[in-house]
């Protein structure tokens, strides 16, 4: 069609609403995010400005540091295993073997179920004294006490990981699977003729061939678990103690709970610091990945 | 992303073009997929214990349903009820009186969050997928850089905006942002759906001297109809599943409340009346569920479509 001055005004036109939208409720929030770190906003209507106060706040005061570390080791190891088992359950539900459709069916049930709802159960399984792992545990003989999951810090850690992997496992899991069918069957054929084995089929072939599906779902998942919120919060609320403070909660407690909006923007602006730089070497990688395969 | 569509049934089946291929006949496996006995036992054990991961709080969550409360908080823990009762799906409607509003509120927000989101996007996809114009790819890299920033991070500027345009307290403060953070993947994945349909359609409808409104409403919407199905699915399912940020802090009206807000309020109470709120949950989930078992072919579509090549 001709690109004529009335096609970009129709474009833009089209545009409009969605960039309105986006404006308003995203893009206004953010920069009002950037000025109220720099103010002591709280629930009164009036604030002023305060500079860099928050941040020096924040950096020197208080245990900013080890809840920035905190949620790395939370985020990465969360994200590692949704990797594994993802890859595992792909590997699994692509196998050719009856009852194939309805397995890949039985694997959505955590995604499609409204978060909140899932955790709810599991907040129930990690009960000590009645709960379904103690219990089973305590009934094969692992455990000899019941251990209640989410009182102690350890554990609590280890339960909203297992948590967060539960959610995040389907989608990953079903994008593994659609990667995995789009290499090309005759690789696979022709590795067969040649007498490759399946394990070495898949060292050799899906694996190499599954790198950008792994990259960009690592980075997808890198950043909905790094604002991981809903899990969380309704497990642990952050404890015992702050073991399971994360950022997010982190930022969530200081502006909502204790209603310093000021400093809480301060926190969110860390975070948003932190996914633009997630961003930066992704693409950085995918580049550096597309000229590998350019030579 | 085409290539990878064909190749997988499911995504093949929802666009008319393709023909979708007949399934093979189980007796002519061919030999790659032939298994040994002890791999086909490996892979059993393996997809037993990966859905036993994917589906243990479901199963624990209906038997809990099933215990009554005396038994729920007993020793020795037994996995399998030992006097099954639905009593708990009874006498949840007298603790939980609003918990059909809940479930209605639930279907409602991810219902209007959807139609808004689907009635942005068309046109905002449409111009992505066919018009070439200054600062268009900066824009699609906007959109998508909203992907980026959770709803949690913005939470305070939002909660002031929701305040001053006296959203506060109505479906609205849950619908507003709730569409907003779904808007760009939504873009992002029907722009791909738009991109297939060949351009040579929207010539032809400029050529015969249709305006470019009416070709868009009636050359292109008719052929797109499975993508947007697509996305409205996704739209709707995002909506759905990730209800809880926006209207545990922008709502306290128990009247709007959503279905796993609603449950929340469970927690609140001194002792959790854990059998009934599984029972609860499971009515709940319920409707949606049934959908989605039939519309899963749509959601493995969406999702592979949305991210895997472009």
């Amino acid at each position: 069609m001709t690109s004529t001055r009335s096609a970009t005004l129709f474009a833009l036109a089209l545009l409009a609403p969605a960039l309105i939208y986006i404006l308003t409720i995203v893009a206004y929030p953010l920069v009002d995010t950037f000025i109220l770190s720099f103010t002591n906003a709280a629930l009164r209507p009036d604030y002023d400005w305060v500079g860099w106060a928050n941040y020096q706040r924040i950096f020197t005061a208080g245990n900013f540091t080890e809840v920035i570390i905190r949620t790395f080791i939370w985020t990465l190891l969360s994200v590692g295993m949704k990797m594994i088992i993802g890859m595992c359950g792909a590997v699994l539900l692509n196998a050719a073997i009856p009852g194939q459709a309805l397995f890949r069916i039985l694997t959505m049930p955590p995604w499609v179920v409204p978060m909140a709802i899932g955790i709810y159960m599991w907040s129930w399984m990690y009960n000590g004294q009645f709960g379904m792992i103690s219990g089973l545990l305590q009934n094969f003989g692992f455990i000899s006490r019941p251990v209640a999951w989410l009182a102690y810090g350890d554990t609590a850690f280890w339960a909203t990981i297992v948590t967060d992997v539960w959610i995040g496992v389907p989608m990953v899991t079903i994008y593994f699977l659609a990667a995995m069918q789009s290499i090309p069957r005759d690789l696979h054929e022709a590795a067969w003729t040649d007498g490759a084995g399946r394990f070495y089929r898949f060292r050799r072939i899906t694996l190499p061939l599954m790198v950008p599906a792994v990259l960009t779902m690592s980075l997808l998942s890198l950043i909905s678990t790094f604002n991981s919120f809903d899990i969380i919060w309704i497990l642990t609320q952050g404890g015992p103690s702050g073991s399971t403070t994360t950022m997010i909660i982190d930022t969530y407690k200081t502006a909502i709970g204790s209603r310093k909006y000021g400093e809480g923007a301060a926190r969110a602006v860390v975070i948003c610091i932190f996914v633009l730089t997630f961003c930066f070497v992704y693409f950085r990688a995918v580049r550096k990945l597309s000229q590998g395969e350019a030579k | 992303m085409s290539d990878v569509a064909r190749t997988t049934e499911v995504a093949a089946a929802d666009s008319p073009a393709i023909v979708k291929p007949k399934r093979r006949v189980r007796a002519s496996k061919p030999m790659i997929d032939r298994y040994r006995w002890f791999e086909i036992l490996g892979l059993y054990a393996g997809l037993l214990v990966f859905l036993f991961f994917v589906l243990s709080p479901f199963i624990e969550g209906f038997m809990v349903s099933l215990k009554p409360l005396a038994q729920l908080f007993s020793t020795p823990y037994s996995f399998i009820p030992k006097r099954a009762s639905f009593d708990a799906y009874f006498q949840m409607w007298q603790s939980v009186p609003m918990l059909g509003l809940y479930i209605f509120n639930s279907f409602f927000i991810s219902t209007v969050v959807t139609l808004i989101v689907i009635a942005v996007v068309v046109p905002a996809a449409y111009a992505f997928a066919r018009f070439q114009f200054a600062g268009a790819g900066l824009m699609l890299g906007a959109f998508l850089a909203v992907n980026m920033f959770s709803g949690a991070v913005l939470l305070i500027p939002l909660f002031r905006l929701m305040r001053s345009m006296g959203l506060l307290n109505t479906y609205w403060a849950m619908i507003v942002p709730g569409a907003a953070f779904l808007i760009p993947s939504s873009i992002w994945l029907l722009r791909t759906y738009l991109i297939r349909i060949p351009k040579e359609l929207d010539e032809a409808a400029w050529v015969d001297g249709a305006s470019r409104l009416y070709t868009l409403r009636r050359v292109i919407l008719p052929l797109a109809m499975p993508g947007i199905v697509v996305v409205a699915i996704m739209t709707f399912i995002g909506a759905y599943a990730q209800q809880f940020i926006f209207a545990l802090t922008f709502n306290s009206k128990s009247e709007f409340m959503p279905l796993p807000i609603g449950l929340f309020a469970f927690f609140g109470k001194q002792e959790v009346v854990w059998n009934e709120l599984m029972a609860a949950s499971f009515v709940g989930v319920l409707p949606v569920m049934i959908v989605i078992v039939f519309l899963q072919r749509y959601l493995v579509a969406g999702l592979t479509a949305g991210a895997v090549k472009q």
